[in-house]
């Protein structure tokens, strides 16, 4: 019996990124439905001209940089591709960096207000990063 | 003709050989057996549990030395 994931990501430290991504992933590609809500911190990193790379919250995000541990940005393509994972990004997050969809990674979108997130995760687990 | 095509995710840490295997999964025909490598000990119980829950079938499971071989053969 398949399951709804609805993934809230706040966070830009590395270590929660790092988490959401392989929930999201995993859970998609096992048939999940999963959607991902990008705001704060967590979406600068999806948005062009920004760094890719999270800076580490405590000890063990020193460690995810090392050789071989997926990037949190290409598990969560792996979710969209694999597992048609939505890749939501705030509209309110969206207004306050003065961007477009144009200006996200190609997958994430439509630009999604938080009462519509929340009306479509009813029912469903919502977790938060 | 179903083939075996091994998938080498020696090295890649928790979600990268699942991923992996679910990646070619999706590109295999039915029928064909996909062996995948890892040295990643969660795997050796991860794949199983997504094959459950998919409905593909568990070929084989063994560790050889320090690497798991894990075959799974596409049943739909």
């Amino acid at each position: 019996m398949p399951s709804e994931f609805h993934i809230i990501c706040v966070s830009g430290s590395h270590e929660k990124l790092q988490m959401a991504a392989m929930i999201a992933s995993v859970a998609a590609a096992s048939g999940d439905k999963v959607t991902v809500f990008f705001s704060m911190n967590a979406l600068t990193y999806f948005v062009d001209g920004h760094t890719a790379s999270a800076p580490a919250e405590g000890e063990f995000g020193g460690m995810l940089d090392k050789k071989g541990v997926p990037p949190f940005k290409v598990l969560f393509q792996q979710a969209a591709d694999l597992g048609d994972a939505l890749l939501l990004p705030c509209s309110m997050a969206m207004d306050l960096l003065e961007i477009t969809d144009e200006n996200l990674d190609p997958g994430f979108g439509p630009a999604t207000g938080l009462t519509k997130f929340l009306m479509d995760a009813e029912g469903g687990q919502i977790l938060t990063f | 003709m179903s083939e075996t095509k091994v998938i080498d995710a020696c090295n890649t840490y928790c979600p990268g050989p699942l991923m992996e295997l679910i990646t070619y999964m999706k590109q295999a025909e039915v029928g064909d057996v996909l062996e995948l490598l890892s040295t990643d000990q969660g795997t050796a119980s991860d794949v199983p549990e997504w094959v459950n829950k998919i409905g593909h079938e568990m070929v084989s499971s063994e560790k050889v030395g320090d690497v798991w071989h894990i075959s799974v053969r596409k049943a739909k």
